[in-house]
């Protein structure tokens, strides 16, 4: 009697979970991601700025690409060319599914950062790559729905002067939602083994 | 008691000495700047053997090539991208330390002439005693990950 009640029980569960996965997987696949799942926690990508040819664009205008943004400066000569590094060769590791990513360079360094440097700056690490420009208020903004931060470090009485930075990478679906954050640290393979996920999650959608 | 380890201190003064006129004590390997576009700050790395057996340090760097040369170092530390300049960058005893993206490095600035992938450039390290330690750092492009790849 017991085991049959027990037999029973374990079929209702077994039954529950699949259609549970099977509605999981109409809705969407749930990816075993190795980076922080940020899905639900961080808003939609959204922003107004301007992109590296000058053009005014907006979150909207990456749909169907999945967005990987990065907050950094052009006059920041280490920790940002190696993060642009570090994603340049992870999308020369992805091969064909790197067409349907891109990189968002947002400056934190209106002062210096105009259009043109960007242009010269991104297309130096990856063709994939654009940089987006705006003003003070507008990458403030950006920066505080996303909880990063900048700090405009004291000038060395030079006129030079840096800036820090959270060094945060998100990264956004095809349909603009944020799915994934990492930190500079994270192992290539985690971030190349993420992409793959959620490039074919654009390619079903 | 205390006049034999006076001698053999003297000994060992005099011996560290011998050494470091015979052959430097500090040799610098491996270098490589990521050349940056326009005229942009850029990044120097290099790895330094200290094979004498004094702890030292290194203090400056200049360049000829460039208008101003300094050692940085950055850190994310709480997930805050930052650089800061140090005065002093410790060289252990018959160890060796690295100048690695990330971490230290040399901070060139204002670039004499436009530097490209490939060629050769030239910093003078200054270590604590006053030594100065030659180095020639590769011309490297932005997205390269080190001296060779």
């Amino acid at each position: 009697m017991k085991p049959s009640i027990f037999r029973r029980a374990l079929v209702v569960l077994l039954a529950a979970a699949a259609v549970a996965s099977l509605a999981a997987c109409q809705r969407e696949a749930q990816p075993e991601w190795r980076l922080n799942d940020v899905s639900g926690h961080l808003p939609d990508l959204d922003f107004k700025l301007t992109d590296d040819n000058g053009k005014p664009v907006t979150g909207a205008d990456y749909k169907g690409k999945v967005a990987v943004m990065y907050f950094g400066y052009t006059h920041c000569p280490d920790v940002c060319p190696l993060t642009l590094t570090q994603l340049h060769v992870i999308l020369d590791r992805l091969g064909p599914a790197a067409d349907n990513v891109r990189i968002l360079f947002v400056s934190v360094d209106p002062a210096r950062d105009t259009p043109a440097v960007m242009h010269a700056y991104v297309n130096a690490f990856d063709k994939r790559a654009v940089g987006l420009v705006g003003s003070q208020a507008a990458v403030e903004a950006l920066a505080k729905r996303y909880r990063s931060a900048f700090t405009r470090e004291p000038d060395r009485g030079d006129g030079n002067y840096e800036v820090s930075h959270s060094s945060a990478i998100y990264f956004f679906d095809a349909n603009g939602k944020a799915r994934l954050l990492a930190t500079p640290s994270a192992s290539q393979d985690d971030i190349v083994h993420d992409l793959h996920l959620l490039t074919s999650l654009e390619t079903r959608s | 008691m205390m006049v034999r380890s006076l001698a053999l201190a003297l000994i060992l003064s005099a011996g560290g000495a011998a050494y470091a006129a015979d052959k430097p004590a500090v040799e610098a390997k491996n270098g490589w700047v990521r050349v940056l576009p326009g005229a942009l700050p850029a990044g120097g790395y290099l790895t330094f053997e200290n094979r004498s057996d004094r702890a030292l340090s290194i203090v400056s760097a200049e360049s000829p090539q460039y208008g101003d040369a300094m050692i940085h170092r950055s850190s994310t530390d709480g997930g805050m991208g930052r650089m800061e300049m140090v005065d002093s960058v410790p060289l252990p005893a018959h160890g060796s330390l690295a100048f690695a993206p990330g971490g230290y490095h040399v901070m060139l600035m204002q670039p004499k002439q436009t530097v490209k992938p490939g060629d050769t450039i030239a910093v003078t390290f200054t270590l604590s005693d006053g030594e100065k330690i030659p180095a020639t750092l590769l011309a490297r492009p932005a997205n390269a990950s080190g001296p060779k790849d």
